[in-house]
């Protein structure tokens, strides 16, 4: 019989984990965990969607949480614009996303490298300025969402163990996709791409429209996280598209491990955890969390899961 | 006499103050293999360049099989049945060899927005990668991952992928290069198979490779054909012995 590897047991444990929490957090009645695991995860599922782009389509993307924002203002405009269906604000803030994916990528895929970072952060600026010129859905001070995304009794977003389920079942739809597109005939043309342009281009793909398509899909997913998140919080503000937000979600997929299925669910885990215990240790919690992102960076190259797979070997 | 399958007119590419194309034209018949050797910095990789779209001509023209297909992307020509091969190997080092050639037979066979279907499995993809690579030789390699394999095997690889793109015209830049003695030769061997199936464009240093291959040969001295014909009529062409073959012993002593 073939050994279980320590990472995909590794792995299995986390999922397991995440699946039975809503039952731990119901019978020590530690509602904390439960908020701070649906935020978790819903960060993981953006994540997940940039490593799409970034891990398996090798384009680094800097702007990423642009669609946290434009899901989430979606699921909010509608809202204050008294639009409660969550069958009209989920897709409606897909869309959007999707729209501004396929603009933003068409102008910035003309560019490869440092400048194709520089442009999907300046993009992704430019929306963080635009809602913070909104004034009718709160400017600067963001917009509260006084009413969750309402699903008309198929799921009820304002209980909590049922949200949280909800999230959990995106995250896993999307990597299931993710991991049905990457082995696709579309997946490896654009590992293909990643690996060698211009051999790709001998054998007759157009680079830049697989890479589009693949923006595009990676910018929808996201989008879906952004309008979790928004119900989660009950509040949307220009602040989530900050780049401190992309750089994080950048974080969570170099330290999960870039272009494995599970490697940004276990970055964004990991990430989100340390930060919130050392948070309540010291107030200068970043002095730990920096050198110990660089340690993981430096010695554990493929990051956590990278690591765990020496694990096995060693 | 019938519509050449690859006409080049008058193409001139410069770089700067340096004429890398002098006013070339060339004619590729079908069924022919065609030489196309010269000293270092002749151009020929950039006349191949310009061939397979990867750099544009500042005048002239291109044809391939009558179409005018000067300024048609690289990944365009591939689908009218021009393939080539790097100087410099140029695979997917992260891809098992049966990957990389499947991913040529992929691109012929239509688009590739599928998304769902796991494209390992694809019987059509797999048997056509493993056809081409039991064509060069490196059936029992297919698994392996390219950045294992030596400099020879990828040699042949470059082969394989571009045979599996079904080409009418295959370009192929220096497959010799860096090869060993046996390499080269079972290299010589496999092209003379090729060429019963394939038009070929070859460009290469390795002299008596050249002329035991060739129908015809284009000699190219900065950037200009000095003398174009059978391997013969290079051999005692006076001009090429000048300006070329300088040690002209070279040629004759395979002659």
């Amino acid at each position: 019989m073939k050994a279980l590897s320590v990472s995909k047991a590794v792995t299995a444990l986390m999922l397991a984990g995440l699946v039975v929490l809503p039952l731990y957090s119901h019978l020590s009645g530690n509602i904390f965990i439960l908020t701070l695991f649906t935020r978790v995860i819903i960060l993981a599922l953006a994540a997940a969607s940039l490593n799409l782009i970034m891990g398996f389509g090798g384009m680094m993307s800097f702007g990423h949480a642009a669609y946290l924002g434009i899901g989430g203002y979606a699921v909010g405009m509608l809202a204050q614009e008294g639009v409660g269906s969550g069958f009209i604000q989920f897709p409606v803030a897909l869309a959007a996303s999707a729209i501004y994916a396929l603009v933003i990528g068409a102008l910035s895929l003309r560019t490869r490298g440092v400048y194709f970072i520089m442009i999907t952060l300046a993009f992704a600026q430019m929306a963080y300025y635009v809602a913070s010129g909104l004034a009718r859905y709160g400017g600067d001070d963001g917009l509260t969402v006084y009413k969750r995304s309402d699903f008309s009794g198929l799921v009820n977003l304002s209980n909590r163990t049922q949200f949280y389920y909800l999230c959990l079942a995106c995250l896993f739809g999307v990597i299931l996709l993710i991991w049905r597109i990457v082995n696709s005939r579309f997946g490896l043309v654009l590992q293909g791409l990643r690996s060698n342009e211009q051999r790709m281009q001998a054998i007759g793909f157009p680079a830049k429209r697989y890479r589009l398509v693949c923006f595009v899909i990676s910018g929808t997913m996201c989008g879906l996280a952004g309008a979790l998140l928004a119900n989660n919080t009950d509040f949307v503000s220009p602040a989530v598209m900050y780049w401190t937000r992309s750089g994080d979600l950048m974080v969570m997929v170099i330290l999960g491990g870039m272009g494995t299925l599970f490697g940004p669910v276990m970055g964004a885990v990991v990430y989100l955890l340390l930060e919130e215990f050392l948070s309540q240790i010291t107030e200068y919690w970043a002095l730990i969390m920096g050198p110990l992102l660089l340690l993981i960076v430096l010695f554990g190259r493929g990051g956590i899961m990278g690591l765990l797979g020496r694990l096995n070997r060693g | 006499m019938a519509e050449p399958l690859l006409r080049v007119e008058k193409l001139v590419r410069r770089f700067g103050g340096i004429t890398a194309t002098d006013n070339v034209s060339l004619d590729v018949a079908a069924g022919e293999l065609h030489a196309i050797i010269g000293p270092n910095g002749a151009g020929k990789t950039t006349l191949i360049s310009q061939l397979t779209g990867h750099l544009e001509p500042h005048s002239g023209s291109v044809s391939l099989g009558g179409r005018d297909i000067t300024y048609l992307p690289a990944y365009r020509r591939c689908a009218l049945g021009l393939a080539r091969s790097f100087q410099i190997t140029s695979l997917l080092l992260d891809f098992t060899a049966a990957d990389n050639v499947a991913l040529a037979a992929q691109a012929q066979a239509g688009h590739s927005f599928r998304f769902f279907a796991n494209a390992r499995k694809e019987k059509g993809l797999r048997d056509a990668a493993h056809a081409a690579l039991d064509r060069v030789g490196l059936l029992h390699r297919a698994d392996v991952v390219v950045s294992r394999l030596s400099h020879g095997e990828r040699r042949q690889i470059e082969l394989a992928v571009a045979l599996a793109s079904k080409p009418k015209l295959l370009l192929l830049d220096e497959p010799m290069a860096g090869l060993g003695v046996t390499e080269s030769q079972r290299m010589v061997q496999l092209l003379q198979e090729l060429r019963k199936e394939v038009s070929i464009v070859l460009v290469e240093h390795d002299m008596p490779a050249v002329f035991a291959l060739a129908d015809r040969i284009s000699v190219l001295v900065y950037g200009r054909v000095i003398a174009s014909g059978d391997p013969a009529a290079i051999r005692a062409n006076e001009d090429v012995k000048r300006a070329y073959l300088g040690d002209q012993h070279v040629v004759t002593h395979h002659g």
